[in-house]
């Protein structure tokens, strides 16, 4: 006989007709499935009560295998054992050079733009080694909920990229799992707290894990989440504070850290590890450490002694969490509401620092480990139909600008960064020279005011529109982030009607240090960036300028001109061109303008006289009064 | 006429309750529908029907029953189970004849 579950009042449904829905949260380290049950959403655990399941996959040549049961080869047979494959989704060959050192896979050659991890059982993307985490999940909660499931939402850092969302989604539907929605991982732990119904205002949520450090600054107003700024440290965690520890025994017990052996740090990070988390309960812990047969040393920790270790990693937290509060243009004391998330923030030392930095208590009441699938696993429920007064709208927001490169390799931002998503922005961009009929539209990510200092998302051709004089066309380009934040760019010319678009699949993406380094540089960058982008446009000015000059002399420039009187142009139009190559600041090449146009200002007047009679010959002076008593 | 609940399930429905923050008690019902007639029924109760309702109290639980139903679940006890990952509710009705391999439904 079937299990039943309690209905909210009036929402029983049919039988066979329940709409199974599940939150996962696809972590780098440990992955977990939840669903909402009787009104109470939980984490579902596994046959021996694990909730966790390690994010690691092992193949062998006729089998898979997914969590502690892989986990525990990934020293005797690291090929074939992955592990953290978060790190590559969405990434390209080209990424792998900055991320290789890390990874001790072996990459296949291939002539694809995918990485591909050589195993046992073949060769392996970062998609499909994902899809055997989730298929994992899925068997998971289809047996402890003994029906298909409607759909997944899954959580992503919300600094992920569209090519790693994209990613994500791939994974799923290999897995077999319909995806109801990509959500981001702070926003999951809001709503996981109820901060969805609550008070409108600021939330902070600040997820500190093993490795990694994430800030992220939301604010819900008229029941929708907006994410206004992220923040954190790609290389911070509680292992930091594990490694802390261990150097400080190390110092106590007078070992040198060069000449100690991999398992003897590997015996001191465990036991730090286990005091680290000990002293959240105690106040000092006692050391006793076997170094080997002969030594053992003793010792202990205590509470103060062990703040003092920590600190300064917190403190470098909290300059990521100034720092967001800073993009987001809020005030501290804005903040209602800091919501923990990862199991570091188990760490006293660490809820103390939020509390006071914040200058309220953080929400520490469910299980750090599990908020963020608690939290997906409502918005789940809510999205399968199951809880029809609670629909609610959880916007996410662009990581990094996106634009278009314009002539002179300068980047035109068309959607600005932070911008929520789902979003539509278009703009009107012309031709450069006369005649022109096709042009190609780069599409960019980034910060920065040059093309080259930006990313490159993709690129594509608007052909065919009719010939024109320069300036005439008028192309619209438009840019449509949808709710997964994947990117779709058009271009049309509005007089032909020629239309061209792209979607956004890039083949790699950008890893979160990448993301903020890009946006340290534009920080640090910002006078030289602008400096560079109004010599860029002085530049392509100068290049119309000769290039006008050039095909007015060639028309009519011996007829109209003495040869004194040509010589002076040409002398200013040579040095404008001197300068234009060797020019390094905009003043000089504005200068060498104003003279090529001072120079050859009697001669524009004379063509424009020209052209001017013209356009009138053969026409009587009447005939053009009476047209203006019309107008 | 009764219905009861067993000391387990009570003890849930009361964490499910207090993990809602609202409500006074669970309702049971039949449906007139699934594959082999009827199926049960199980909500939070917000407010009791004063003229349709029945209300039990079986270990500190108020079920509340609508007239209609109770026909059908006179004497059915809820209990709470968990069999392999899977856990919920589960009845045990000696009104029902024939029930569907599913179990969400059944005949009287």
């Amino acid at each position: 006989m079937a299990l039943l579950q309690i209905a909210e009042p009036g929402q029983s449904t049919k039988p066979h007709e329940h709409r199974l829905a599940v939150g996962i949260d696809l972590g780098t380290t440990n992955s977990l499935v939840a669903t909402v049950r009787s009104g109470v959403s939980e984490t579902l655990p596994d046959e021996n009560g694990q909730h966790l399941l390690p994010s690691v996959v092992r193949y062998q040549k006729d089998s898979v295998e997914v969590g502690d049961a892989a986990k525990a080869h990934a020293v005797d047979d690291p090929l074939n054992t992955i592990v953290s494959i978060k790190r590559l989704m969405g990434r390209g060959i080209d990424d792998l050079k900055t991320l290789s050192h890390q990874l001790p896979y072996q990459f296949a050659e291939t002539e694809s733009s995918v990485p591909r991890i050589m195993t046992a059982a073949g060769d392996k993307t970062a998609v499909e080694v994902s899809a055997d985490i989730l298929k994992a999940l899925k068997l998971r909660s289809e047996q402890t909920l003994g029906d298909e499931l409607v759909g997944a939402v899954i959580t992503v850092p919300a600094y992920f990229d569209d090519a790693q969302r994209q990613a994500t989604k791939d994974a799923a539907k290999l897995a077999g799992i319909n995806v109801l929605r990509l959500l981001n991982e702070p926003t999951a732990a809001a709503v996981a707290y109820g901060l969805d119904s609550g008070r409108e205002g600021v939330v902070a949520i600040y997820d500190l894990g093993g490795g990694t450090f994430d800030i992220s600054i939301l604010r819900l107003k008229q029941g929708v989440f907006e994410v206004l700024a992220t923040g954190g440290d790609s290389a911070l965690g509680g292992d930091d504070f594990d490694h802390a520890i261990a150097e400080w025994i190390m110092s106590q017990a007078g070992l040198d850290k060069a000449s100690i052996s991999h398992s003897t740090a590997r015996l001191l990070l465990r036991e730090a590890c286990k005091a680290k988390q000990a002293l959240s309960d105690t106040e000092s812990v006692e050391l006793n450490i076997v170094l080997d047969e002969k030594q053992t040393w003793f010792g202990s920790l205590n509470r103060d002694t062990f703040n003092q270790l920590v600190d300064p990693l917190i403190k470098k937290t909290m300059m990521s969490c100034r720092r967001a509060l800073r993009d987001s243009a809020v005030d501290k004391d804005d903040v209602m509401d800091v919501v923990m998330v990862g199991g570091s923030t188990r760490c006293l030392r660490v809820r103390e620092q939020v509390g006071a930095f914040f200058a309220r208590d953080p929400l520490v009441t469910i299980d750090p480990d599990k908020v963020v699938a608690i939290g997906a696993a409502t918005q789940a429920n809510a999205l399968a139909g199951n809880n029809p007064d609670g629909d609610m709208l959880l916007l996410d927001v662009l990581p990094l600008s996106l634009g278009i490169e314009t002539m002179g390799g300068l980047v035109e931002k068309i959607i600005q960064r932070n911008t929520p998503i789902p979003v539509s922005r278009a703009q009107n961009f012309t031709t450069y020279k006369d005649g022109q009929t096709a042009m190609a539209i780069q599409v960019v990510q980034g910060e920065r005011e040059l093309v080259s200092d930006c990313r490159s998302l993709a690129r594509f051709e608007l052909r065919g529109f009719p010939p024109q004089v320069a300036g005439a066309a008028r192309i619209r380009v438009t840019f449509q982030v949808d709710a997964d934040g994947l990117l779709n760019v058009s271009a049309s010319e509005e007089t032909s009607g020629v239309k061209a678009q792209v979607e956004v699949k890039p083949s790699y993406g950008l890893s979160d240090t990448e993301i903020e380094t890009m946006l340290r540089d534009s920080m640090e960058h910002a006078g030289e960036d602008k400096d560079a982008r109004s010599l860029r446009e002085q530049q392509v000015e100068a290049d119309r300028v000769i290039e006008a000059l050039d095909a007015a002399l060639a028309d009519d420039g011996d007829e109209m001109l003495s040869s004194d009187e040509k010589d002076a142009i040409l002398a200013a139009r040579h040095q404008l061109q001197t300068a234009r190559e060797q020019a390094s600041d905009s003043k000089q090449l504005k200068q060498a303008m104003a003279a090529l146009e001072k120079a050859s200002a009697s001669y524009v007047a004379r063509r424009m006289n020209a052209s001017v009679q013209k356009s009138m010959a053969g026409h009587k002076v009447e005939e053009f009064k009476s047209e203006e008593s019309e107008l | 006429m009764a219905l009861s609940i067993t000391e387990q399930a009570a003890a849930r429905v009361k964490d499910f309750l207090a993990n809602r923050g609202k409500g006074i008690g669970v309702r049971l019902g039949v449906k007139t529908s699934g594959c082999s007639g009827m199926a049960y029924v199980i909500e939070f109760v917000d407010d009791i029907n004063e003229l349709e309702d029945e209300v039990f109290e079986s270990n500190g639980v108020k079920i509340v029953v609508d007239k209609k139903s109770l026909v059908y679940l006179d004497g059915t006890e809820m209990d709470f189970t968990k069999e392999g990952l899977n856990e919920g509710f589960k009845f045990t009705n000696p009104n029902e004849k024939d029930s569907c391999g599913c179990g969400e439904s059944f005949t009287v």
